[in-house]
């Protein structure tokens, strides 16, 4: 007889048996296939793959905005049936309105949904001035750089108050410092908030040096391939910049290039 | 002591590069601006003197300088005729009224296109074509149809109304789709991405339209008093050939020409105004 498994805290976010297909006039693509996933409350998760393997499509589905063709996507047990107050979801650019304010953006979730907006507004002043741009909540965006900008998306997802953070390759708009720094910043907030996190990114760096469980998807139609704990030597998680430095890396990176099956093509 | 010389002493730390730069940007702004006049004012010189030399027949052109005594001439009411001022502020409002429903009405059916694609779909090709129409030809069906008054503000209104309907709802769709993706992610509703994103992010192509439909809208109006009206700048302009009194009609072109200008400084204005909360 099998011992019974080791009592583990209900999955926050989970797949069961995902499809997706995107229909067209030429025909049907399969874009992701049979995914079936568990996220625990906490956890912070990366998926990484190629271009087009589905890895933001896969964000669309947990976020509601897109319902699977077969399977379900559960959060805290119950079935996502459209956008979740629950989840927050950072986009690949700030795509911070233009005529708003800092902190007009930073509340829009808020205002979207509803909510009391004095309570929004002390909230968004309150991460906005943590995240260092208390002077700046009367600006507007193009007053500030593209790493202050990402900051104001962070401080509009958060005032919302979602459990689960999406991150959908949040610094791929920035230069290579800020998105160093920023990252770091990022992972040490959502980490303090004990918010469980799911970023996907094609920078195996950035997912190893991030997350704590590191997902590898295959080429469409997307499949989950691997699935791998990332662990340091050490009490305390390292930052994600002091990670970088870290022999485990190097070991882990080697290994998720291998499963990547990179091939420059041409 | 030169102007130069007093702007390094009040800023000590310009370098003499930098003074002589901004001696060339004054420079080729004021060639601009002084070309600009020279041009006015070579074209009113061979309006007068043309003319007079008898080159061209004075008869079919009048001269510049008669239309200072002309216009103070029509400013005094006459049995006939209302004074002039009378005439500019009836093409003023009717243009103002055209143009305003214009933009309220190009933007309601915009935003029911955006709504509704299907009804997009169906009508693209009705809107390009209504918009190609000369809609002129209707001058005299809407004369009959709505009468004297009505028929200018509808003329107004015909001529910029599908223009300004394919301006905004290309403004519309050209709204970045991730910033509706983005409202979609907060549980926006359709009503929400309307007026929380897609009109507030519109307001630059709002006033490239109002600038496009002021202009048509003048047209239309004056296009309209041809046929219809017993006051304002067309109607005088008609009344003026009618009689063969060129100096009328050059007086009232003169005065459209001033609307127009001033319609543009009026929208240019409210566009900077605009501009400056962005």
């Amino acid at each position: 007889m099998m011992p019974p498994p080791a009592p583990s805290p209900p999955p926050k976010v989970e797949l069961r048996n995902v499809d997706l297909r995107y229909f067209g006039l030429s025909g049907e693509t399969e874009a992701i296939k049979d995914i079936s996933l568990a996220i625990a409350p906490g956890e912070f998760v990366a998926i990484i793959g190629q271009s087009g393997c589905g890895k933001s499509t896969l964000l669309s589905l947990i976020s509601g905005i897109l319902q699977p063709t077969g399977g379900g996507v559960l959060i805290d047990g119950k079935p996502v049936a459209g956008p979740s107050r629950k989840v927050g979801y950072m986009l690949q650019q700030d795509y911070l309105f233009e005529w708003r304010t800092i902190l007009d953006n930073a509340v829009l979730g808020a205002e979207i949904q509803g909510a009391d907006m004095r309570k929004a507004r002390e909230r968004a002043t309150g991460l906005l001035t943590r995240y260092g741009l208390g002077q700046f909540l009367d600006h507007l965006p193009r007053q500030l750089s593209g790493g202050m900008r990402q900051r104001v998306a962070l401080a509009r997802t958060l005032t919302t108050e979602p459990d689960v953070v999406l991150l959908d390759e949040p610094f791929s708009a920035l230069d290579s410092q800020t998105r160093l720094a920023l990252a770091d910043e990022v992972a040490e907030i959502l980490r303090r908030e004990r918010k469980t996190a799911i970023l996907v990114t094609h920078d195996i760096g950035e997912a190893i040096s991030m997350a704590e469980r590191v997902i590898v998807l295959s080429r469409r139609p997307g499949r989950v391939k691997s699935d791998h704990a990332i662990q340091f030597a050490g009490a305390t998680r390292p930052a994600p910049l002091a990670a970088r430095n870290a022999p485990e890396f190097n070991v882990y990176f080697n290994t998720l290039w291998q499963e990547l099956e990179v091939h420059v093509e041409g | 002591m030169s102007k130069a010389d007093a702007v390094t002493a009040a800023t000590p730390g310009i370098s003499t590069q930098y003074r002589d730069w901004l001696r060339r940007e004054r420079r080729a702004r004021l060639t601009v601006r002084g070309t600009q006049f020279a041009l006015l004012v070579i074209f009113l010189v061979l309006w007068e003197v043309l003319p007079r030399a008898q080159l061209i027949n004075p008869l079919f052109t009048s001269y510049p300088s008669a239309l200072w005594p002309t216009f103070v001439e029509l400013l005094k009411d006459t049995p006939q005729q209302p004074g002039i001022l009378t005439h500019t502020w009836a093409t003023v409002v009717a243009t103002v009224i055209g143009f305003t429903a214009a933009m309220v009405l190009g933007t309601l059916v915009a935003a029911a296109l955006w709504w509704w694609h299907g009804l997009y779909k169906v009508l693209d090709p009705y809107l390009v074509v209504a918009n190609a129409m000369p809609k002129t030809a209707f001058v005299p069906i809407f004369y009959i149809w709505l009468g004297a008054t009505l028929s200018i503000y509808a003329m107004s209104l015909a001529i910029s109304l599908f223009i300004t309907i394919l301006v905004i709802y290309n403004g519309f769709q050209s709204i970045d789709p991730n910033k509706i993706k983005l409202a979609q992610t907060f549980g926006a509703s359709r009503r929400q991405i309307l007026t929380k994103v897609v009109l507030p992010g519109s307001v630059p192509t709002l006033i490239a339209a109002l600038k496009v439909n002021a202009g048509l809208s003048l047209v239309g109006v004056v296009v309209g008093e041809f046929q219809s009206a017993n006051v304002g700048l067309g109607y005088l302009i008609q009344y003026g050939s009618q009689i063969f009194k060129l100096n009328i009609v050059m007086t009232a072109i003169t005065i459209l020409a001033m609307v127009s200008s001033l319609m543009y400084l009026a929208i240019s204005w409210l566009e900077s105004a605009v501009m400056r909360r962005r």
